[in-house]
């Protein structure tokens, strides 16, 4: 009969009180834990992400939706760009640039997305092949890590993309079948997510998926004039890239920069960039100069994430301070149903002095009762925040492909420890004293 | 074992108590008798000590109780002392035999399963000795509480009005039990109480007034 087991026998004695303190401090410790959990993996993501990437140029439209597309691929591009208007900043030897990767996106293969670029993309985020090769000819694709693993896709394996970035088999392109012709290295960061192929591979299905998807209108009577132009613009670009698919074929390359820069007409989504000195003036006005003079739009990842991170953090910090009321209001209701019970208890604290028991002993013995309570109240919050942050991560995973890890200990959980200590001590404390202070004498006399 | 001298009480001032001498050698038994309202409680609670009178000394085994310090006094009083009290207290969430080692404990000794269960036995309790003490009977509460009082083999048996709420029979039961467990700890027994049925069990009784 030690004072613990006396603690434990003492709490679950009364389990109505104990299951509404449980639940008070589930809640409060579990979304403090949620909170700090998803916070930090995101920014864990965003900030592996970043790469270095000091600008992403592309097509007008929201600032934050083109970094969020072009460099987390989690939402819709902002459009097209033709290489005419991006060529300054894809031509090798500009003396503010020290790296330009071009992507088209625009298809994908069950959720994971189809980007076309060139081998310079692999130096952003140091990925290596691990196996097999990186891509050089046509409809080649070399994928990231936790695309091989999900979809179980090996080398030599060959599949057919869809248009957009759902997993729709009606979208499936006919034309075109993709071959995997090497694996890259896990890297923990997007790359892993992505399938990657040269520029012409995108065109090559996209432009046979339009055609088809043109004809087709075509069928249904429609007058577009607009949609006519497209049309034949796509079916001259669609020719000249036969042409362009027989020359690659010979060379087993790479596209080369120059190359690409030769499709003046052609479209790329966007072009991610690093600068060659990050403090340079002329460096730091590029953007502007971009928005103001022309058809293109350049944001700065670094600002759109803070941006970002502001949004998130009015919301977080609601929510925080929404888990820490709730915390505060488990922290009273254990002091109440310690107080409560201790009035129902006055005789035998009193009796336990009696049988020779210390005052100190009394006091302890209400000290634990409040601390104990608080730490299964803490194991329950993160074992509930890890319960959801793990369903979270599921559902995550199929529609951003973005990978959550539950179970993981941060450190700040050691500190929500000392908190959740804290709690039961704090409500605890008022409770022992007045077990300390006990008046035998007084308690027994009207008994 | 247990002898008082000149002890004086008085709440703020109102009443005023003034105690007999009492004395009570070990393996004797002493029955204290007084109405409602003449200090009997705080007498006991003064020779159990619970409770500082103003003046005054209590000495129990040749020491004065009241000149211990602090923890001190919880100790003694733990091992040298067991108390019956009128209605019988127990730690609600635990056991009968939980609450008989608890009493072991509180006091400062190892913790005896074995000693707690042929206690039990003794006072044909053991069929209730995984019972919760509010769902035992007011018999069974009594003879726990007694169990409770002597676990320890104090030197002093004190018990307040333990007979009162209990009928003919079971009066003669207790006051059985309690005399006989006394004889075998040789231990002095003090009864505090207003109940006249005692007056035939007991050859040395003081009258409070």
């Amino acid at each position: 009969m030690n004072l613990f087991k006396l603690a434990w026998k003492n709490i679950t004695h009364n389990p109505l009180s104990l299951l509404l303190n449980m639940v008070l401090l589930t809640l409060g410790i579990g979304l403090i834990s949620f909170i700090l959990s998803v916070n930090t993996q995101l920014k864990d993501k965003f900030e592996k992400n970043l790469a270095d990437i000091d600008l992403v140029i592309g097509a007008k439209g929201s600032p934050l939706q083109l970094i969020l597309s072009s460099m987390y691929h989690i939402d819709a591009p902002t459009g097209n760009i033709s290489i005419d208007e991006a060529k300054p900043f894809l031509r090798e030897g500009h003396p503010l640039i020290k790296r330009s990767v071009p992507l088209s996106m625009g298809d994908s293969y069950k959720g994971y997305r189809i980007v076309g670029t060139d081998h310079s993309i692999l130096e952003l985020y140091d990925a290596k092949a691990s196996e097999g090769r990186l891509w050089s000819n046509l409809l080649e694709v070399t994928i990231g890590s936790v695309v091989a693993s999900n979809l179980d896709l090996g080398l030599g394996a060959k599949f057919q993309s869809s248009h957009g970035f759902n997993d729709d088999e009606d979208l499936e392109h006919e034309h075109g079948t993709f071959v995997v012709v090497g694996i890259l290295e896990p890297t923990g960061s997007v790359i892993d997510q992505l399938i990657l192929c040269n520029t012409e591979s995108v065109w090559e299905v996209h432009d046979h998926h339009e055609e088809a998807e043109s004809a087709e209108e075509e069928d249904h009577s429609h007058d577009d004039h607009e949609e006519h132009d497209h049309e034949h613009e796509h079916d001259h670009a669609g020719h000249e890239h036969s042409e362009y698919e027989h020359d690659n074929h010979d060379h087993r390359n790479d596209m080369s920069r120059s190359q690409l820069l030769e499709h003046g007409e052609k479209e790329i989504t966007s072009i991610l960039v690093q600068y060659t000195s990050k403090t340079n003036f002329q460096a730091l006005s590029m953007p502007r100069n971009i928005n103001e003079n022309t058809d293109l739009q350049a944001a700065s990842p670094a600002y759109e994430i803070n941006r970002l991170y502001d949004m998130m953090g009015t919301g977080t910090r609601a929510l925080q301070l929404i888990a820490v009321l709730i915390a505060i209001v488990s922290a009273i209701s254990i002091f109440v149903s310690l107080l409560n019970s201790l009035k129902q208890r006055k005789y035998e604290l009193s009796l336990m002095r009696v049988l020779g028991g210390k005052a100190r002993t009394l006091l302890s013995l209400i000290l634990l009762e409040g601390i104990i309570m608080s730490l299964l109240g803490f194991v329950l919050g993160i074992l509930a925040s890890q319960l959801s942050m793990a369903a979270m991560a599921g559902s995550l995973a199929d529609r951003y492909n973005y990978e959550f890890s539950s179970w993981q200990w941060h450190g700040s959980e050691w500190y929500l420890l000392a908190a959740s200590v804290g709690i039961g001590f704090q409500a605890a404390v008022l409770p022992a004293l007045m077990a300390y202070n006990t008046d035998i004498h007084e308690n027994l006399s009207d008994a | 074992m247990l002898k008082t001298s000149e002890i004086r009480h008085s709440y703020k001032g109102t009443q005023r108590f003034t105690f007999p001498e009492i004395k009570c050698d070990e393996s004797s038994s002493l029955m204290i008798l007084g109405k409602s309202g003449v200090g009997k409680t705080t007498l006991l609670h003064i020779l159990g000590g619970m409770f500082k009178p103003l003046s005054g000394d209590v000495s129990i085994n040749g020491t004065s109780i009241y000149t211990l310090r602090g923890n001190n006094l919880d100790t003694f009083r733990g091992q040298n002392i067991g108390i019956v009290f009128q209605k019988p207290h127990f730690v609600q969430s635990l056991t009968a035999e939980e609450n008989l080692m608890l009493a072991q404990k509180m006091a400062g000794n190892s913790v005896s399963t074995n000693t707690v269960h042929e206690l039990l036995q003794q006072l044909n309790l053991d069929h209730k000795a995984k019972a919760l003490s509010y769902k035992m009977s007011q018999g069974e509460q009594q003879r726990l509480s007694i169990a409770r009082a002597i676990i320890n083999k104090p030197g002093l048996i004190l018990a307040d009005e333990p007979t009162s709420a209990l009928d003919d029979e079971n009066c003669k039961k207790v006051v059985e039990l309690l005399e006989d467990q006394s004889e075998q700890l040789k231990a002095a027994l003090v009864i505090v109480t207003h109940d006249n049925r005692l007056k035939q069990y007991f050859k040395n009784h003081i009258e409070l007034s």
